[in-house]
């Protein structure tokens, strides 16, 4: 089995523990990792995590910190985001954009305080985003603010474990760890949380619409974590499930869903620009955004069902009557939760509205499909 | 053209009269077997199977376990329709998991006879019984020598190891 392309890819902190724990290792976004595990399918897999808890090893996504007296309008420079608004140890979804106002990265970003931030980006876009955050850094603390005010440093924690529970029995089983009162802990909301000796970043959010929290380990207890996490009935959930889970739950993945192409007005995420920075303006990327503000968007993300067979990505989409093409599907699955096929797609301005009905080619025919509102599957975050 | 298939035959008849000569008994059953029906089994590169039976001219096909296991949890099958005339190469349907959608195309040229709609209600039956109860249609070959091009099974078991 072993390649010498195979050989090339990286490893997560966690390899030896998943090839322990049976898992199938493919290749994603320059990691070996596990798509899933032992002889459990990824229907069961998917339906355990949406009834149960699954543990996932996101280990393979870059961790940084930000920090110094001016991080935040720093931050505030390389995305939309209204970050001197976030309270202390909150999170939010957030973009990082290029010049044309096109999506380098999506990513997560945690304020610990005003001069000190956490920043998850992905693994896939990893050489990308490191160039620009030195890049743009360099610049930063060549500049007026930085000179005056002080200047900002880019840290990335190399190896660190980064795992997410998630799942309706992610809280119960994580406050069987701890004393700390995870009913405090509402969805957006991080802290450090003593689990079992450990003192560990425990974020509540994830990637599944489910409630859930990720949990960021210094790479020397990344494996002992691992082990308690993973324990009846939280079951070792691969990449297989995870795809449909965030699928169903409306949420993109990065070079297929977004792209440095794509705005966020495109993408739909028009509401992680802060209100405040749609009139300033004063981030990368303003004047391409504002104009698909001011004038709206050419093509839109949004929702599918299709009928038949399940619509792919790349899959084209055509007027009822299949005359015009409109659009292209940039992720679908048959959904485990709704037995239904769900796709995730672009379309033309203009034929974006919920309830449109549109014709999506597969194998040379053409499918019936719906415009539906996402999430497919209704989130279940823990709002307290 | 027909090596393998002759060859099959000699070794059958080969194996018949082994077995004839070892317990008489078997005579009984004599007339039976000595209906020269051969069935063959040969499988694509696309992992699929076919079992043909000469008497009938009718191929079964299906995917193969191995085919199966790599695709994961079934959910959905797309079939040809009765009578379609497909050629060898063709894509005649695609079997979807969660994870992908892997395309069928037909071993063989002829006439779809039959499809297995049992696998439409029942996609998983194709994880349960990829080359028994989860076979995808029956053709009635219009060139059985297009099997010789198929391999056999020896042949694709060292495919599947070269697959990775």
């Amino acid at each position: 089995m072993a390649s010498a392309a195979g050989d090339a890819l990286k490893k997560t902190g966690l390899y030896d523990f998943h090839v322990a724990n049976g898992a199938k290792m493919v290749p994603f976004a320059g990691y070996s990792m596990p798509l899933s595990y032992g002889n459990v399918g990824a229907v069961a897999s998917h339906h355990h995590v949406r009834n149960s808890a699954g543990l996932f090893d996101v280990g393979h996504m870059v961790q940084s910190n930000f920090r110094g007296p001016t991080a935040t309008a720093f931050l505030e420079w390389l995305t939309p985001s209204s970050l001197k608004s976030l309270p202390q140890y909150s999170s939010t979804l957030s973009v990082l954009l290029n010049e044309r106002g096109g999506i380098i990265d999506d990513t997560i970003i945690t304020k610990h305080a005003d001069d000190a931030y956490y920043v998850v980006t992905n693994a896939g876009r990893r050489d990308r985003d490191l160039a620009w955050f030195k890049e743009k850094v360099a610049e930063w603390n060549a500049g007026e603010k930085a000179k005056t005010e002080g200047p900002v440093e880019h840290e990335v924690l190399e190896d660190w474990g980064l795992l997410a529970l998630q799942g309706p029995e992610a809280a119960q089983y994580l406050q069987g760890l701890t004393s700390f009162d995870l009913r405090e802990l509402t969805f957006g909301k991080c802290a450090f949380v003593p689990i079992e000796g450990f003192n560990l970043h425990v974020a509540r959010g994830g990637y599944t619409g489910e409630d859930g929290f990720e949990i960021s380990i210094p790479p020397s207890q990344t494996i002992d974590v691992a082990q308690l996490l993973s324990k009846p009935p939280v079951q070792l959930t691969g990449l297989g499930a995870r795809d449909s889970l965030r699928l169903e739950a409306g949420m993109c993945l990065y070079g297929q869903d977004l792209d440095e192409d794509t705005t966020p007005v495109e993408a739909g995420l028009t509401w992680v620009i802060g209100k405040d920075r749609r009139e300033s303006g004063d981030f990368i990327g303003a004047e391409g955004v504002r104009k698909h503000l001011k004038e709206g968007p050419p093509r839109r993300r949004v929702g599918l069902i299709v009928e038949g067979a399940p619509a792919r990505q790349g899959a084209k989409i055509f007027t009822p009557s299949g005359d015009e093409q409109i659009g292209t599907v940039t992720s679908g699955i048959p959904s485990p939760t709704l037995g239904k096929n769900i796709a995730m797609a672009y379309v033309a301005n203009g034929w974006h509205k919920k309830g449109t009905e549109v014709a999506v080619d597969v194998r040379n025919k053409l499918r019936r499909a719906v415009l539906t509102p996402m999430p497919f599957v209704p989130t279940h975050y823990y709002r307290g | 053209m027909f090596s393998a298939i002759r060859q099959a035959s000699r070794s059958g008849s080969f194996a018949l009269r082994a077995a004839h000569r070892a317990t008489p008994v078997a005579r009984v059953s004599r007339p039976t077997l000595l209906v020269r029906t051969l069935i063959t089994k040969k499988y694509t590169e696309d992992h699929e199977a076919i079992v043909y039976d000469d008497q009938t001219k009718i191929g079964t096909v299906s995917i193969t376990d191995y085919a199966q296991s790599s695709l994961g949890d079934v959910v959905y099958v797309e079939l040809p329709q009765e009578g379609t005339e497909i050629t060898q190469g063709d894509q005649i349907g695609a079997v979807e998991s969660v994870k992908a959608a892997s395309d069928i195309f037909a071993p063989v040229s002829g006439v779809v006879k039959e499809v297995n709609d049992t696998l439409n209600d029942q996609p998983s039956l194709l994880n349960k019984s990829p080359e028994q109860d989860g076979w995808l249609c029956k053709v009635e070959l219009s060139d059985p020598a297009e099997l010789e091009v198929l391999m056999t099974e020896e042949q694709y078991k060292k495919h599947c190891e070269s697959d990775h």
